[in-house]
């Protein structure tokens, strides 16, 4: 899925990325751990093809119709309501049979009364709901998740642990977090930056 | 091809309802060209003709749309959907045809307005001129877009953006001024359809370059 | 050896133009200033020519040597282009009193460009170096390249024609030691720009090498990460 030779990612005098070499095969789980600054969201943004390397190598084996990726921010329109929000990433998805899987994610994950309403009086646990929302619109084989139980309300840390141990054998996960505890029983691999 | 066309409309469409919602942009250009054409009207001397008003009608689209144009990426920006956007599988050109239309929705909105209001103030305008307009809107939309672009991933995008486009406007301003007040305004329409045409082309060779790394 | 030939090409060409080619009929001594203002004139198109070749180039391969390539072009180009302003706007003033004149096509076409490519260097200061600035840089090159055709025909839409012409259909209106003289001139113009180019770009790159190894000095030490496989 995600092969790395010798990456590194530099921003002027600051090494965000040190040389890493790194396999993630299909169905790995993969946490990422370390302090602020550590680089975590920059190697989730690398292996997302946000970013280009600075050197070294980076390939990975999906393309971005396969990709999902939670970021910091939650990445949805604020004056666009939640259906409308799903429906547009839905349709550059190519998402199949679109209505109803928008209809399936926001009632699983407690956003189907507020659908109609626009994002920008989302409380932040809900946002962050959405955004993991937009993420597993069209269900993807790789998924790459930077911090997500940081902005998740109680019931949102919930959902995410019990979508996390589903049975998805096919999928991929890389998820960054200062709390790997909480992950212990999916990982398959750590990598503990410093 | 239908993907790309399918992509461009529901970018197109999401960036017109959000302007409905905030109604932010589309009145303040509206407001600013008609305002201009009060200056204009002040900033002419008495014995100046009716074709020196027509070349300043140019100046107020070009900095009309500018406004508009400041505008564009914004949201993008801020909230970083643009990074949102560039992750999904569709044509990376899809989101400069989307905001492009939008963009000129917006001008041809604010022109709606301007252009009476200059036949008010002014002259009326002939249909080669009207058509001008259309073709520069185009040219204007197309450019400007991937300039915004441009200019929104660094610092100091306001003061970029007006440098990067209006050395790329003049020719537009020329081809629109002719068609507005020249001799042979069948001329001057077919070189706004020629810079159109190249233009567009390369925008939409070139976009997923700008949004990209 | 190629900045010996283009001093040499810029001297004899000076040389020629100033004791061997004869005087223009119309224009007299000022039309001198012709053999300097037109090899700088097309240098600089050439420069921005080269510049936007090394864009493509760019582009295509996403290499990254290309980026101070196309950067110098576009840096050299500028220089000549400001040059020719300057030497036109003495041959103006020379032959017609005047410092601008907006029927004089070229002046107005580098006036443009002028703008044009000033706004590249804005463009690039903008941008925090990386791949988001070399090909922004890039594809603004590109346009660069597309412009000066189509403000050439802006701007014969938009004005009469007062600028001398010198190169007609059938050939070019100067007796053959005028034109032998201009071939060596716009040589010497385009050799010069040559080996200017080239001590431009091995000094950027040279700058660009000490500022990667002084970063890497002043870096922050390699952090170790520590890679575990968990039996789940």
């Amino acid at each position: 899925m995600i092969r790395a030779r010798g990456l590194t990612k530099r921003f002027g005098t600051k090494r965000v990325v040190t040389p890493l070499d790194l396999d993630v095969g299909a169905g790995d789980f993969l946490v990422v751990t370390g302090p602020n600054g550590s680089g975590k969201t920059t190697l989730l943004r690398l292996f997302s093809g946000l970013v280009a390397p600075t050197g070294g190598e980076l390939e990975l084996s999906v393309d971005r119709s396969a990709l999902g990726f939670l970021a910091h921010e939650p990445l949805v329109y604020r004056e666009l309501s939640a259906v409308e929000n799903l429906e547009l990433f839905g349709r550059l998805y190519r998402v199949p049979e679109r209505r109803e899987r928008v209809g399936m994610l926001l009632e699983r994950y407690g956003l189907w009364d507020a659908r109609h309403e626009r994002a920008r009086s989302f409380s932040r646990g809900m946002l962050q709901r959405l955004g993991l929302c937009r993420t597993l619109l069209h269900d993807p084989r790789l998924l790459l998740l930077d911090e997500p139980f940081n902005a998740l309300d109680a019931d949102g840390v919930e959902l995410l642990e019990r979508e996390l141990a589903s049975p998805a054998s096919e999928r991929t996960l890389v998820v960054a977090t200062h709390d790997p505890q909480r992950l212990d029983a999916f990982a398959t691999s750590r990598l503990a930056l410093a | 091809m239908s993907g790309l066309v399918a992509d461009s409309a529901a970018l197109a469409r999401k960036d017109l309802l959000l302007e409905l919602r905030a109604r932010e942009t589309l009145p303040a250009m509206l407001l600013f060209v008609v305002t201009a054409l009060v200056v204009f009207h002040f900033a002419l001397p008495a014995d100046v003709s009716d074709r020196a008003a027509g070349g300043l009608l140019w100046v107020a689209i070009v900095f009309t749309a500018l406004l508009g144009l400041t505008r564009a990426f914004v949201a993008e920006r801020e909230q970083g959907l643009l990074d949102a956007l560039v992750l999904t599988p569709c044509d990376r050109a899809a989101i400069w045809i989307g905001k492009a239309l939008a963009v000129l929705a917006f001008l041809v909105a604010a022109e709606l307005v301007a252009l009476p209001a200059y036949a008010l103030f002014f002259t009326a305008l002939d249909p080669a001129a009207i058509a001008g307009v259309v073709l520069a809107d185009l040219g204007i939309c197309a450019v400007g877009t991937l300039v915004a672009a441009m200019a929104v991933a660094g610092r100091a995008r306001e003061l970029l953006l007006p440098l990067l486009f209006l050395p790329l406007a003049i020719p537009i301003v020329v081809g629109g001024v002719g068609a507005t007040v020249g001799d042979e305004p069948a001329r001057s329409l077919a070189f706004l359809a020629l810079y159109d045409v190249i233009f567009a082309i390369l925008c939409f060779a070139s976009f997923e370059y700008v949004v990209t790394e | 050896m190629l900045s010996c030939a283009a001093a040499a090409l810029v001297l004899l060409g000076l040389g020629l133009a100033l004791l061997w080619a004869p005087e223009d009929a119309d224009q007299g001594i000022s039309q001198k200033i012709f053999y300097v203002h037109v090899p700088v004139a097309l240098t600089a198109y050439a420069c921005f020519g080269w510049a936007a070749w090394k864009a493509l180039r760019l582009l295509w391969t996403g290499d990254e040597r290309y980026d101070l390539e196309s950067y110098t072009g576009v840096h050299l180009g500028t220089i000549f282009g400001v040059l020719t302003l300057v030497t036109g706007s003495i041959w103006a003033k020379v032959s017609w009193g005047v410092w601008w004149s907006w029927s004089e096509r070229q002046l107005v076409l580098f006036l443009i460009l002028f703008l044009f490519y000033s706004a590249y260097f804005m463009l690039r200061y903008s941008l925090d170096p990386g791949p988001r600035r070399q090909r922004s840089s890039a594809v603004y090159a590109l346009f660069g390249v597309v412009l000066i055709p189509i403000s050439f025909l802006a701007i014969r839409l938009a004005e009469d024609l007062i600028h001398p012409v010198v190169f007609t259909r059938d050939g070019p209106q100067m007796s053959d030691s005028m034109f032998a003289t201009f071939c060596v001139c716009f040589a010497g113009m385009l050799t010069l720009a040559g080996s200017l180019y080239r001590v431009e770009l091995t000094g950027k790159r040279i700058d660009e090498r000490v500022r990667e190894l002084r970063e890497l000095l002043d870096a922050e030490p390699v952090r170790q990460h520590v890679l575990t496989e968990v039996r789940s």
